[in-house]
């Protein structure tokens, strides 16, 4: 490659943009192929929007950052529970209303898990993010005169988006609101990792010694990721009960937290299309081999993880750039 | 002239091994000063504890007068005190446009940024291959780290020092690991400095320091042993015995 030829060759900032385009295309074409080829499935399209948002989120500290968590789903709960009570006990069923009061709830997880799982390194850091877990699945079942405790929460009944489009009992409502939240978040993210606070964070996970000896300050980088993540994720989450219109103390639990993580490997750490793929990938394959055997369910998604694990350690989207990638320069 | 930097009575042990003993010393704008002496005789050690990445067990630093000794690494740089690694520590998946267009965002305040992308910024953009071209680095502006050669990330990684315009620079062996064809790019580099820019540099190279120092400390033993001009050290009886002691010790192991 000569010098000429790679400064003046169209800028990488034209052609990631031409490459977002067809990543918000895909979505697009994949959302109304899902509404059509599964109408009678919505609901779980529906659920596999929110986990999304929270695989997206998780792909923020985790992929973007190099912070190891296995509690993730705090900031999901966070925003689930947020928006729950305020429409089961503060009577604010407007959907977007919900929608903010679980991303600032989810912010707000963000920002507390974040001082908290920041202070370890590695292993301890691990450790820490399951105690925060425990810690909000346990506060979430104590007090259960605002969420229902074990029962979860229920009595939310959200009003018609801008007061047109009422949910209705097929959940087509319900997925069309998603799918337009997720493009939303989609876009901003990409504005996000692609600016230069996205590149002192992937400088972070790379070499933070590096970072500091530039004179950026770690740990309030990571610190703003994370409550970026709890948006994110609060917002999923909000979603979760405004579709669903209940909340239950899964939501807030250590399974929820592992199982974003493995859709996220399964996937491709660090980009967001492995953080869509992975979820997509491992919800089908949970509906469709639960269905089928409920009870060797976890075996075909243990074997299927050290599969990923050992011949495309990138993921299911890592892998197929690498080898596009490689097409390509070989084909030069 | 008073002193822009100043070390005193640095002391640092790792277990009973005492790496800093008692180092004192005060470089003054425009200084180019090298610090050396024989493998483990606490150079970067040294370094680590002045940046704050190590922490001393008693002694102090200052600025421009102002005790930086409680300072983390960042607030060090921001006060400009900048370092280069002995081993490379760069971001490997990510291009030295990218590297040296971060330290431009970071210098002026505009890391945290959330939206726009570097690229978009011409003046970020000029400045980040006027940098490149200096180290001859050009052509590789836009090619991960980890697929350039190592001597080549040793330019980078005075690219970075430089970039973050310092007061007071401390460079940490920064020809080691580059071919000897090479090590005209980084003389030219260090040519190339700030006239008023305070250099510490520790090197192995004797032909390099004596062409670039007006002025040498030698280490040995994590204790100063000599302080002054670089024809002056060749001559000293003790520095002599140093390098021989540390050769003599190094063989045995
Ligand atoms: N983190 C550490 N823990 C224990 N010993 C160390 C550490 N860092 C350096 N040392 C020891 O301190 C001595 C000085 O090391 P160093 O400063 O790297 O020497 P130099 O850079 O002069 O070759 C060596 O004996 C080394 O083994
Ligand atoms: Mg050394």
């Amino acid at each position: 490659m000569s010098a000429g030829a790679s400064v003046t060759a169209m800028p990488a900032e034209n052609r990631g943009w031409q490459r977002d385009l067809i990543g918000i295309a895909a979505i697009l074409v994949a959302a109304i192929a899902g509404y059509f080829l599964f109408p009678n499935n919505l609901a779980l399209l529906t659920r596999m929007i929110a986990i999304m948002l929270l695989v997206l989120s998780l792909d923020l500290v985790t992929g973007y950052c190099g912070v190891a968590t296995l509690g993730h789903a705090a900031l999901f709960g966070s925003g689930a529970y947020a928006a729950g009570i305020a429409a089961a006990h503060f009577g604010i069923t407007e959907p977007l209303t919900m929608i903010a009061i679980g991303a600032v709830g989810g912010a707000l997880a963000g920002l507390i898990s974040g001082v908290v799982i920041l202070r370890g390194h590695g292993l301890a850091q691990l450790v820490l993010s399951i105690a925060i877990i425990h810690l909000f699945h346990e506060a979430a079942n104590k007090a259960s005169e605002y969420t229902g405790g074990s029962d979860g929460l229920s009595g939310i009944s959200p009003d018609p988006i801008l007061g047109v489009f009422e949910f209705d009992l097929w959940g087509r409502t319900a997925y069309v609101f998603g799918i337009v939240l997720l493009l939303l978040v989609f876009i901003l993210l990409r504005i996000l990792v692609r600016s230069p606070f996205g590149m002192l964070c992937r400088g972070i996970r790379q070499d933070p010694v590096r970072v500091s000896a530039m004179g950026a300050s770690v740990k309030l980088t990571l610190i703003k990721m994370y409550v970026i993540s709890g948006l994110v994720a609060g917002v999923g989450g909000a979603f979760n009960a405004v579709s669903t219109q209940v909340v239950g103390l899964d939501s807030l639990s250590f399974t929820n937290s592992a199982e974003a993580l493995v859709m996220l490997v399964l996937g491709g750490v660090g980009s967001l299309y492995g953080a869509l793929i992975g979820t997509i990938a491992f919800v089908w394959i949970e509906d469709l081999v639960s269905a089928a055997n409920p009870f060797h369910w976890l075996t075909i998604v243990g074997a299927l993880l050290i599969a990923v694990v050992l011949f495309a350690p990138k993921g299911l989207y890592g892998t197929a750039a690498t080898l596009v990638e490689r097409y390509r320069r070989g084909g030069k | 002239m008073s002193a822009l930097f100043e070390v005193d009575h640095l002391q640092k042990a790792f277990g009973g091994l005492n790496v800093t003993r008692d180092v004192s010393l005060a470089l003054c704008k425009g200084d180019r000063v090298a610090l050396i002496g024989p493998n483990g005789a606490g150079k970067t050690t040294f370094v680590n504890l002045v940046t704050g990445h190590l922490r001393p067990d008693s002694g102090q630093v200052l600025m421009g007068g102002e005790d930086i000794s409680n300072f983390n690494p960042m607030k060090r740089v921001r006060a400009g005190l900048v370092r280069s690694f002995q081993v490379t520590r760069l971001f490997a998946e990510m291009t030295p446009e990218e590297h040296v267009a971060l330290a431009i965002l970071q210098r002026q305040g505009k890391s945290g940024r959330m939206a726009g992308s570097f690229q978009a910024m011409p003046d970020v953009m000029r400045e980040t291959y006027e940098i490149l071209e200096t180290l001859n680095l050009t052509a590789l502006g836009r090619v991960p780290v980890s697929e350039i050669s190592y001597g080549q990330q040793r330019l980078l990684e005075i690219a970075l020092a430089l970039t973050l315009r310092p007061k007071v620079l401390l460079l940490d062996e920064p020809a080691a690991g580059v071919p000897h064809s090479d090590t005209f790019l980084i003389e030219n580099a260090l040519a190339q400095l700030p006239a008023d820019l305070a250099v510490l540099m520790i090197e192995h190279d004797m032909d390099l320091v004596f062409r670039f120092a007006k002025r040498v400390i030698v280490l040995a033993a994590g204790e100063i042993i000599f302080d002054g001009l670089p024809v002056d050290a060749t001559n000293d009886l003790r520095v002599r015995e140093a390098y021989l002691g540390g050769y003599a010790n190094g063989s045995a192991a």
